[in-house]
């Protein structure tokens, strides 16, 4: 008779070794470089192309326009001019190239031009290029876009903001418009999670596909919720991150969670579905592909919190399930994509409205429902 | 002269108020002692009066429909634009009703002082709080009760929802009795089994044979149920008679398109022809409201459904010449608070809310009631739910100081610290 040895007691795993550094970027701590402090409930930000400006929108109907340009040491006072043009919100902020113009589309259907970085702007163009809200907004060259609730594209040109075109893109809200980054294609996506990709010279339809994880229909309340909030490129140009809500349960109560959903743009296929680690309620309302090879991604709801994800999507590919097995979740077997975690996740101060990132990728900002901005400092 | 009682097998309070002696305490002039024939013959059932409920459920945001703020910092991101009653603005989510308030009264000084969905729901529906000791009967079945001619073959309250469901609700008729409770329109769908049985002489038989047995129980043993029940199937035979009232195809195509061909605007549609059919009481509901996260893209969705096909609604009765003899109203559990969520939505909020009104006994492009610069709180002519109930009754032709009498018991028809609100009626 035999005995057989006593297993040896498994040794408790040790701790994950900590995440590579990204050369250059310190993710593990976030490091506030200005705090700025605004009367009203904050909607949106973005750096001005040289980031020497931070705009940021506020539910009193007004833009902000912060100096972030340090003081002898180094510190940014932030100084803030409010400025007054549009009638309702505005969440999509856009820039000439230049440097000259800041851009703005409200909900009350106005694109307007503003001079940007003087003392006192005032708006210098105003054209109601969309009946209701405009969501969508980029500009290239002289050419400016937009994308509305009345589910149209329109062109405009600078400086005069003369109608260039516009036709019916969607059978429902706009939520992005972009310029693709060779300037060749205009990408716009909307309420329902579709994306459209168009033809920059012709305006013709080239190709459509659904990130459908970020849209549902709940019949509960009879409403859609969802769509595309925000959305960033890949420094290749070729791919394209969205984000919104998913795993809606209750619409009207906002019981979902934060997705960032990459997709190659060029072909419609969905590469990789970023997720947190640890459940969070809300909604993803930030996101920027950075070109040092991480995307980071912001989202609000019970608070606020901020992740990271590589960009080297290693997608870990579901088994085939058995051909008896019934499908439980027909999108995700399709397109056989398990979730990717977060190397880093910060829990924010505050519930978060957006997000941005300066064009060199070395300051973030981020606009909170508390009526504050914070720029912090990545590299 | 105290009107007969009823003699019912049990005594319960709920089945002593007779039917007589309902009509002997309403309708104005109508003496107690009117002979019995009379009393049969409703007037207001002669004048063929209506009323027409439309429930947004789940609380619509005041400031994104009757009482807009902009630039306000509870305003939101939506414009006020004026409309076709002189000096009065709402929200532009609602173009097309725009175009219709002078037709339209407006109530902004709503305080029911109830944020429960539940507690709310019964607020508007029967014009008072919930008691322990008794259910006050809705407004549906008061119209079905006082409104409705006794031999009108279509129910008193029909209760048209969204989705599924169906049946009736005796319970909201409380001590009224069951044959005033609600019948639940399903999806606006016509009821199920509303085709006639292929064979006429064996329905007539097995009807003949039903009345032969009911005759029998209720000499012996006769219940407000029991008679319910026996109305409710001679009642059934008679809307099968009226079931082209639920055949929308028969509707110009152009005037369908106007209404819109999702739920909302076919349930607008039938409302239109049941009340033009003599429904006396139609309540159709658009749903949902209860926007705790993005009440203001909610409100664009809701609000475009609903905008179009309800001011497709009050145009048409106008045209029809139904809207002089239909009382409308826009109602909801509450309004939604003034301040904006963390997630750009609005809670539950009573203090401070509206509601609209229009046609029979409304004057229209009236408004009444005001709140403050924020729309936190009610500043001038404050309301409750007892002066909206007192208010429907009185534009359509009842008296709301009368009393009910439940087992000799006078109750109050309407709340009475509530009394109708003058400003908007004619």
């Amino acid at each position: 008779m035999t005995q057989e040895k006593p297993k040896p007691k498994e040794a408790p795993k040790p701790p994950p070794p900590p995440p590579e550094p990204i050369a250059g970027y310190n993710l593990a701590t976030l490091k506030q470089a200005a705090e700025l402090k605004n009367g009203s409930p904050l909607l949106a930000c973005r750096f001005s192309p040289d980031a020497r400006w931070l705009i940021t929108t506020a539910q009193d109907n007004t833009i902000q326009q912060w100096d972030l340009a340090p003081d002898k040491d180094g510190k940014i006072a932030g100084k803030k001019v409010d400025m007054a043009g549009h009638a309702s919100w505005t969440r999509a902020i856009s820039f000439s190239a230049d440097n000259k113009w800041l851009i703005t589309a409200g909900y009350d259907g106005l694109l307007l031009t503003w001079p940007l970085g003087v003392a006192h702007p005032e708006p210098v163009r105003q054209v109601q290029a969309h009946t209701g809200w405009i969501r969508g907004v980029d500009c290239q060259a002289n050419q400016v876009l937009t994308g509305g609730n009345d589910g149209r594209l329109a062109i405009h040109l600078l400086p005069d903001l003369r109608p260039s075109r516009a036709w019916q893109a969607h059978d429902c809200h706009i939520y992005q418009a972009s310029f693709s980054p060779d300037g060749k294609f205009i990408l716009s996506a909307d309420l329902k999670g579709r994306v459209k990709v168009w033809d920059q010279q012709s305006g013709a339809l080239v190709r459509e596909f659904a990130v459908a994880a970020l849209h549902k229909y709940d019949a509960g309340f009879g409403a859609d919720i969802g769509g595309v909030r925000a959305w960033s490129f890949s420094p290749d140009g070729s791919s394209i991150v969205c984000t919104g809500i998913t795993n809606v349960s209750n619409a009207f109560a906002g019981v979902g969670n934060p997705l960032y959903v990459v997709a190659n743009w060029t072909t419609g296929e969905i590469r990789a579905e970023l997720k947190p680690k640890e459940a969070f309620q809300g909604t993803g309302w930030g996101v920027c592909w950075h070109r040092a090879g991480f995307i980071l991604g912001a989202a609000g709801g019970n608070g606020g919190m901020l992740w990271a994800w590589r960009d080297d999507f290693k997608v870990p590919v579901k088994p085939e399930p058995a051909k008896t097995e019934p499908k439980k979740d027909a999108r995700k077997e399709e397109k056989k994509l398990e979730p990717i975690a977060e190397f880093v996740a910060h829990k924010l101060a505050d519930n978060v409205r957006d997000m941005c990132l300066s064009a060199n990728g070395k300051k973030l900002a981020i606009a909170y429902q508390g009526g504050i901005a914070r720029v912090h400092t990545l590299a | 002269m105290r009107p007969e009682i009823a003699r019912y097998a049990c005594n319960s309070p709920e089945h002593t108020l007779n039917r007589r002696s309902m009509l002997g305490v309403l309708g104005g002039g109508l003496a107690t002692a009117t002979s019995a024939g009379s009393l049969l013959a409703n007037p207001l059932a002669r004048q063929h009066k209506r009323v027409l409920m439309v429930f947004l459920s789940g609380g619509v945001s005041q400031l994104e429909t009757w009482d807009p703020k902009p630039g306000a910092p509870t305003g939101g991101p939506f414009r006020a634009i004026p409309t076709s009653a002189p000096g009065v603005h709402i929200c532009e989510l609602l173009p097309y009703t725009a175009s219709q308030m002078h037709r339209l009264a407006l109530v902004r000084g709503v305080n029911t002082a109830e944020d429960d969905h539940g507690k709310g729901s019964h607020i508007i529906h029967t014009g008072r709080r919930q008691e322990p000791s008794l259910e006050y009967p809705h407004l549906g079945s008061v119209a079905a009760k006082f409104v409705a001619d006794a031999d009108n073959p279509i129910p008193g309250y029909l209760n048209v929802v969204p989705g599924g469901g169906g049946g009736s609700n005796a319970a909201d008729a409380a001590f009224l009795g069951p044959r005033y409770g609600s019948v639940t329109i399903s999806d606006g769908r016509a009821p199920a089994n509303i085709d006639r049985p292929v064979d006429p002489l064996r329905e007539q038989q097995r009807h003949d044979l039903r009345r032969a047995a009911d005759q029998r129980f209720m000499a012996r043993r006769k219940s407000a149920q029991t008679e319910a029940y026996t109305q409710t199937y001679d009642q059934a035979l008679q809307l099968m008679q009226k079931k082209a009232l639920f055949d929308l195809t028969s509707e110009p195509a152009k005037l369908t398109e106007s209404y819109g061909t999702h739920d909302f605007g076919r349930h607008c549609v039938l409302a239109r022809r049941l009340l033009e059919g003599g429904a006396p009481f139609v309540k159709i509901s658009h749903t949902n409201y209860d926007t705790h996260h993005e009440n203001f893209d909610f409100h664009i969705e809701q609000l475009a459904e609903f905008d179009k096909p309800f001011a497709t609604l009050i145009e048409d009765l106008h045209q029809r010449g139904l809207l002089s003899t239909t009382l409308v109203m826009v109602v909801s559990e509450f309004g939604r608070t003034p301040n904006i969520n963390r997630n750009y939505g609005r809670d539950h909020w009573s203090k401070a809310w509206s509601v609209a009104l229009g046609g029979c006994g409304i004057r229209g492009g009236s408004f009444c009631g005001k709140t403050n610069a924020q729309g936190t709180e009610v500043v001038d002519r404050q309301v409750h739910g007892g002066h909206l109930f007192a208010t429907y009754l009185k534009a359509l032709g009842l008296d709301p100081a009368k009393k009910y009498y439940v087992d000799q018991r006078p109750i109050p028809m309407v709340d009475p610290t509530g009394s109708p609100i003058g400003e908007v009626l004619s």
